[in-house]
């Protein structure tokens, strides 16, 4: 009975974000006020009863109701009790469930902070965040209902897939979908001053906080994907370049341009229309994302087998949302006119530059995800586009945007003497270029032009977001906290390039087969192996490798990969065994047994892996830095003091 | 310098960013490209020569062979209308087993045997990747 109150709450919902969708954008349409006065409680409603729903469809899981057929197919008795609430979203209906209920806590989010705004705006707002809702939600109960009951119950249930038994990966769908569900709120933004057919820079102020918020879960979200799939897929690579990796990577691409476009949208009245096209793009993309790894089409680790109602579904889901926006925006996107103009050497030259890079890079990413697809609709053969491809072109435009951002940091707004820009950059490029010369030299003895081009980029990124904050320690003086956040993100990009690079150009990969006893050489690193053991786990057997991690005859550690068998999915898994440090990662991971006591092993040496996540980690801290700056915590007040302006303008 | 003239400079200078752009990601693209065949297509001698493809059909029972204590394995990739033998040298993926969905990346040698860089088994014991399952349902009609 309980599981079909969980049903019976979805269509609730869906009702309750119809109307929430229709009234308050009528209402502001014929100027109603109790009308515009709905959005709020329905808003409200509609979270209750998808939260009532997911709280449903928990329990189920918790309390093994293998009846339905969704917690049949991916959970058992036996699955540890974090994983099966992991489970919850560890599979098509499930996850779509928690992408309407991250929707849900979105927009009750903003139902509570626009108190402040005008009530037509707020109520445009809540209106469109209603409409995306309700297709989400009609989608879910027509074609993915969770809740669906198996006529004959199985005695226990099929367990989760052993790959998503994670820690890493129980948070990592939550957090992704918190990113990219979370520019939908930009969207709506976006789509209610269309329909206002007026945007000025208040406007940005209030669409900025909510913006990067999404983008500081978004960037965490991949970040934690990348690194369960560097230990838990058991390859040691950290980005394939896999569709289902794209369709989250192009959102935060164009986000991150978004992130930057607003901030000249409010801090001079420009790129207004601009603004509002990436706004677009980005929650599109989003949703492009969604319907390519849940319709099928892509073949991946996160592709479910599905119908392809469900594609088609999407698709028209898709359509309808981007292409009334667009509309929408080719009828009234003429009316945004810029507030002034701006000279060759200046902030806005800057960011219009970064815009262009990062939108570049998205198309990129964007042609070579879609490309194969379209041939195949077409009928003209299958490919795949590998990484090498998607390595190159994504270098082209990041090599200038990175060199363009050091300087960009310290451009000024409207306009300013190119002497003074390159005397304050002076220092941070001449200890990027010695730092990234000498210390990889001397660190591994050789060095190749493109990984120099690498290093040395990521230390200019660095040094130069460190200028500001050392000038300004020696001065005495205070930044803002949104000055802090740009500082700390840009920091962050700088690690995550060095950690890439270094990581590209001197790590060690070594298949090799070993007995028990002999010992391998990796680097200045040598590795012995024991043997091994029978592991037994809650719902799996392993066996163990015990490998000593030596360096110059000391031992580091001790090593131990598994390799699982789970108790019902019956597939091998592998558990590579990480020796981590700053400067390094030690990998090992075993691969088959050979035959004469022999394994196959796979063994890698990884410096400076660890920054890659590190720095992701740092660019996301930036965001929140920035979200919570002072001048957004008061979204009533009718105009940015003039104090704060030129605060930041001195700095 | 005229405004006019500088315009037309920076715009000059722009295309010429975006053309050497655009040549060097059709030159990555043409390189990266990998041509998806089955082995029903490969023994028809429909198979690019220069350039490595992706070969995708089911691990054929009891094909699964291995010199002991070496890396190198030798299996058959077939749709069961045809049979393609594939030499891989490496660790296998973890649902790489006899009787199910595989796709590799690499060359067809001259003698016919398929050189494998990378072998690729799906990851959920239910999933099979759409391509092999097209390429066995195609093949089934073919018969």
């Amino acid at each position: 009975m309980i599981p079909e109150l969980g049903q019976f709450a979805l269509v609730l919902a869906v009702g309750l974000c119809l109307i929430q969708g229709v009234l308050p954008l009528w209402g502001a349409a014929v100027r109603n006020a109790d009308w515009v006065a709905v959005a709020r409680p329905a808003a409200a409603g509609q979270f209750v009863f998808v939260a009532i729903a997911f709280a449903i469809l928990m329990q189920a899981f918790l309390s093994n109701d293998f009846s339905v057929a969704y917690v049949a197919r991916n959970s058992n008795t036996a699955l540890p009790t974090m994983y099966k609430v992991a489970a919850v979203w560890g599979a098509h209906e499930g996850s779509l469930l928690l992408w309407s209920l991250v929707l849900a806590g979105w927009t009750v989010a903003v139902a509570v902070g626009s108190r402040g705004l005008p009530e037509i705006f707020a109520a445009r707002v809540l209106g469109v965040l209603g409409l995306i809702s309700a297709g989400i939600l009609l989608f879910t109960v027509a074609t993915s209902n969770p809740f669906e009951r198996l006529p004959v119950p199985p005695l226990d249930g099929n367990d989760l897939n052993p790959l998503l038994q994670d820690p890493a990966l129980a948070i990592h769908p939550p957090m992704l979908y918190i990113g990219y569900v979370g520019f939908a709120v930009a969207f709506a933004f976006a789509v209610a001053a269309l329909l206002a057919g007026r945007l000025d820079r208040e406007w940005a102020r209030w669409t900025r906080p909510w913006t990067t918020w999404a983008w500081m879960f978004l960037t965490m979200g991949i970040a934690l994907g990348s690194w369960w799939a560097y230990y838990e897929l058991g390859w040691g690579g950290w980005w394939f370049w896999d569709p289902v990796e794209n369709a989250s990577f192009m959102p935060w691409l164009l986000g991150t341009a978004l992130i930057h476009s607003l901030a000249v949208t409010e801090k001079r009245g420009l790129f207004k229309s601009w603004t509002l096209l990436l706004a677009i793009g980005t929650f599109s993309l989003s949703l492009l994302g969604t319907f390519l790894v849940r319709s099928g089409v892509l073949v991946s680790v996160h592709a479910f087998a599905a119908d392809p109602a469900r594609g088609v579904f999407i698709l028209m889901l898709l359509g309808s949302i981007t292409g009334t926006a667009l509309v929408l925006y080719a009828v009234r996107a003429r009316n945004m006119v810029a507030e002034g103009g701006f000279h060759a050497v200046s902030r806005e030259v800057a960011l219009l530059l970064n815009n262009v890079f990062l939108v570049g890079a998205t198309a990129a990413v964007l042609f070579g995800t879609l490309y194969p697809l379209f041939l195949d609709a077409l009928g003209a053969g299958k490919i795949s586009v590998g990484p090498p491809f998607f390595e190159i072109v994504f270098l082209i435009p990041m090599l200038p945007l990175l060199f363009l951002l050091g300087l960009g940091m310290h451009t000024a707004w409207r306009t300013m003497q190119a002497t003074t820009l390159l005397r304050m950059v002076r220092i941070p490029a001449l200890v990027a270029v010695l730092v990234g010369l000498i210390v990889p030299w001397l660190w591994f003895d050789r060095l190749s032009v493109l990984s120099a081009v690498g290093i040395v980029s990521g230390c200019w990124v660095v040094a130069a977001s460190l200028r500001d904050p050392i000038a300004l320690w020696r001065s005495q003086r205070r930044l803002p906290r949104g000055q802090w956040g740009m500082i700390v993100a840009h920091c962050g990009l700088g690690l995550f390039v060095l950690g890439v690079t270094v990581t590209s150009a001197y790590n060690i990969e070594i298949d090799e087969s070993i007995r028990p006893g002999e010992s391998l050489e990796i680097g200045s690193y040598e590795l012995g192996f024991r043997g091994l053991r029978n592991v037994e786990g809650p719902n799996y057997r392993a066996v163990e490798g015990e490998f000593e991690l030596r360096r110059d005859g000391t031992l580091v550690t001790v090593l131990a990969p598994q390799k699982r068998v789970y108790n019902v999915q019956t597939s091998p898994m592998t558990e590579a065994s990480i020796d981590s440090a700053w400067s390094r990662d030690v990998f090992v991971a075993l691969g088959d047994s050979l035959g004469d006591g022999a394994w196959s092993v796979r063994l890698q040496y990884k410096p400076m892996i660890r920054f890659i996540w590190f720095g992701a980690l740092v660019m996301a801290l930036g965001g929140l830095l920035a979200t919570t700056d002072r001048r957004y915590r008061n979204a009533t007040a009718p105009k940015p003091s003039p104090a704060t302006d030129t605060l930041e303008d001195a700095a | 310098m005229t405004p006019r003239r500088q315009r037309m400079i920076v715009i000059g200078l722009v295309l010429a960013g975006v053309a050497v752009a655009v040549l060097l990601a059709s030159a990555a693209f043409q390189e990266s490209v990998n041509y998806f065949r089955t082995p029903t297509q490969v023994a028809s001698g429909d198979v690019p020569a220069t350039r490595s493809i992706r070969l995708g059909g089911m691990v054929a029972d009891d094909s699964v062979a291995r010199d002991p204590g070496s890396l190198t394995v030798r299996f058959t990739v077939t749709d069961y209308a045809n049979n393609v033998d594939v030499v891989y040298t490496g660790v296998l993926p973890d649902l790489f087993r006899e009787g199910q969905g595989v796709v590799t990346r690499g060359r067809l040698g001259a003698d016919g045997v398929f050189e494998a860089e990378e072998v690729l088994a799906k990851h959920d014991e239910n999933y099979m990747p759409p391509e092999v399952k097209e390429a066995l349902a195609n093949a089934k009609k073919a018969q």
